[in-house]
C-alpha cells in the first residue's frame, strides 16, 4: 500500500512540475481531503440506523440464526473462520445486501463482518486471510439490479433500459470467480510458505 | 421489472419488521439495543476520516494533474490491439479509483453516445460489474485498522481488469 500511495502522490507532483501547473497539486489535495469528510459524515446516518437494528438482531439471536444457515457454503470460502462465529452472519448479511442492490445497508454489514474478523485476526495491523476472501467478494460485487446506472438510462430516454441486466451479471460472475480463484491460490501459497 | 422493483420497496420495511418482532419476543430492550448500536456506526465514521484523507487525497492529486490521462495513453496501445473502442478507456481506469468519478464518466458516455449505442451499453455494463476498489479497501480495512493489505488490492484489481474485458465480450456477443 506504501508503495502505491507513493506512486499517487509523487507520479502526480511529477507530471503537474514537468507541465508547469503545480497549482494543481495542492487542488487534487484539498479536494480530495473535503470530499473524505465528506463521504465520511455521509456515511453516518445508514450507518448508524443498519448498526442500531442490526445491533437489536444480535441480541435477538438472530445473527447466530444466520450465520448456522450460511455455514455450508460458507465453510469452503471461508476455513479460517468457527463454525457458527457471528462473523459468518455478518458476511452473509453483507453480500445479500449487496446482490439486492442496498448499498446503504451493504456498507455496515460489511463493517460488522470486518470487526468480527479482526478480533479473530487479534487485531493486527495486517490482513488475514479470511478478511481478504471477503474483500475479493466485495470488490467483484454481484449484482442483481444496477439501479443507479438503470435509472441513467431511463433519464437518457433509452429505449430498454433495463437490457444491460443480463451482460452485467454475466460479465460481474466472470470477474468475481477470478477474483475468488486468485485469492484462493495466493492464500494457499502463503499458507505453504508460512508452514 | 415490477418483481424487482415490488421485491426492493418491500426488503428493507420487512428486515425491519422481521428484527423488530424477533427482539420482542425475545424480550430484548429493543430501544436500548438500537442507541447503543447506532453509537457504534458513529464511532466506525468519524474513524474512518484519517484513511479517507489519505487515499482519497492521493487519487485527487493523481486525477487532478493528469497523472490519470498518462496511464490511459500507456494502455490505449493495448486495448486498440484489442480492438477496444478507445472511448471507454477513461471510465476503465477511472472505476477502481473512484465511484462518483465513474459513474460521472458513465453518465458523460450515456448522454453523448446515446443509451441504446454500443459504447452506451458498454459504459452501462462496465458500471454495474465491480465495485470501487479502492474506495472499498480503504473504507472496509479502516473500519478496522488494517493497513497492510497484502495481496488483496491486487485480486481486487485483478476482478477490474477482468471484468472490463468480460464486459466488452458480454456486449459485442449480446449488441453485437
Amino acid at each position: 500500500m506504501n508503495v502505491i500511495w507513493l506512486f499517487f502522490l509523487l507520479g502526480g507532483i511529477g507530471i503537474a512540475a514537468s507541465h508547469g501547473d503545480i497549482q494543481k497539486v495542492t487542488d487534487g489535495a484539498l479536494k480530495g481531503a473535503e470530499m473524505a469528510v465528506e463521504v465520511a459524515l455521509g456515511l453516518i446516518g445508514a450507518m448508524s440506523l443498519w448498526l442500531g437494528i442490526m445491533r437489536i438482531a444480535q441480541e435477538a439471536g438472530l445473527i447466530r440464526v444466520v450465520a448456522r444457515l450460511a455455514r455450508p457454503f460458507m465453510e469452503r470460502l471461508f476455513p479460517s473462520i468457527p463454525a457458527n462465529h457471528p462473523a459468518l452472519g455478518h458476511i452473509l448479511m453483507n453480500l445479500s445486501a449487496n446482490v439486492l442492490g442496498l448499498g446503504s445497508a451493504a456498507t455496515p454489514f460489511g463493517m460488522k463482518a470486518m470487526q468480527a474478523m479482526q478480533e479473530l485476526n487479534r487485531n493486527r495491523p495486517e490482513a488475514s486471510a479470511a478478511m481478504c476472501t471477503f474483500l475479493a467478494m466485495n470488490t467483484s460485487c454481484i449484482t442483481i439490479v444496477p439501479a443507479t446506472i438503470i435509472s441513467v438510462r431511463v433519464a437518457a430516454n433509452s429505449a430498454n433500459p433495463t437490457e444491460i441486466v443480463v451482460p452485467t451479471i454475466l460479465a460481474t460472475t466472470v470477474g468475481m470467480s477470478v477474483a475468488l480463484t486468485a485469492d484462493w491460490l495466493l492464500r494457499t501459497y502463503f499458507q505453504r510458505r508460512r508452514g | 421489472m415490477s418483481i424487482f422493483n415490488t421485491l426492493s420497496q418491500w426488503t428493507v420495511p420487512m428486515l425491519f419488521a422481521v428484527i423488530l418482532i424477533a427482539g420482542a419476543l425475545k424480550r430484548v430492550k429493543v430501544y436500548d439495543a438500537f442507541v447503543a448500536g447506532a453509537e457504534e456506526g458513529f464511532t466506525i465514521a468519524v474513524k474512518l476520516i484519517p484513511y479517507l484523507v489519505a487515499m482519497l487525497v492521493a487519487i485527487g492529486i493523481f486525477r487532478e494533474t493528469g497523472a490519470m490521462d498518462m496511464v490511459m495513453n500507456a494502455i490505449s496501445p493495448l486495448t486498440d490491439f484489442l480492438g477496444i473502442p478507445g472511448e471507454i478507456l477513461p471510465l476503465a481506469v477511472m472505476r477502481p479509483l473512484s465511484g462518483s468519478g465513474a459513474l460521472g464518466v458513465a453518465t458523460e458516455l450515456i448522454q453523448t453516445h446515446g443509451p441504446d449505442s454500443f459504447l452506451g451499453r458498454l459504459a452501462s455494463v462496465m458500471q454495474g460489474t465491480t465495485d470501487t476498489t479502492f474506495f472499498v479497501l480503504t473504507i472496509y480495512f479502516g473500519a478496522v485498522g488494517v493497513r497492510q493489505y497484502r495481496y488483496s488490492l491486487f485480486t481486487g484489481l485483478l476482478a477490474d481488469v477482468t471484468s472490463f474485458l468480460a464486459s466488452v465480450y458480454f456486449c459485442r456477443l449480446f449488441f453485437g
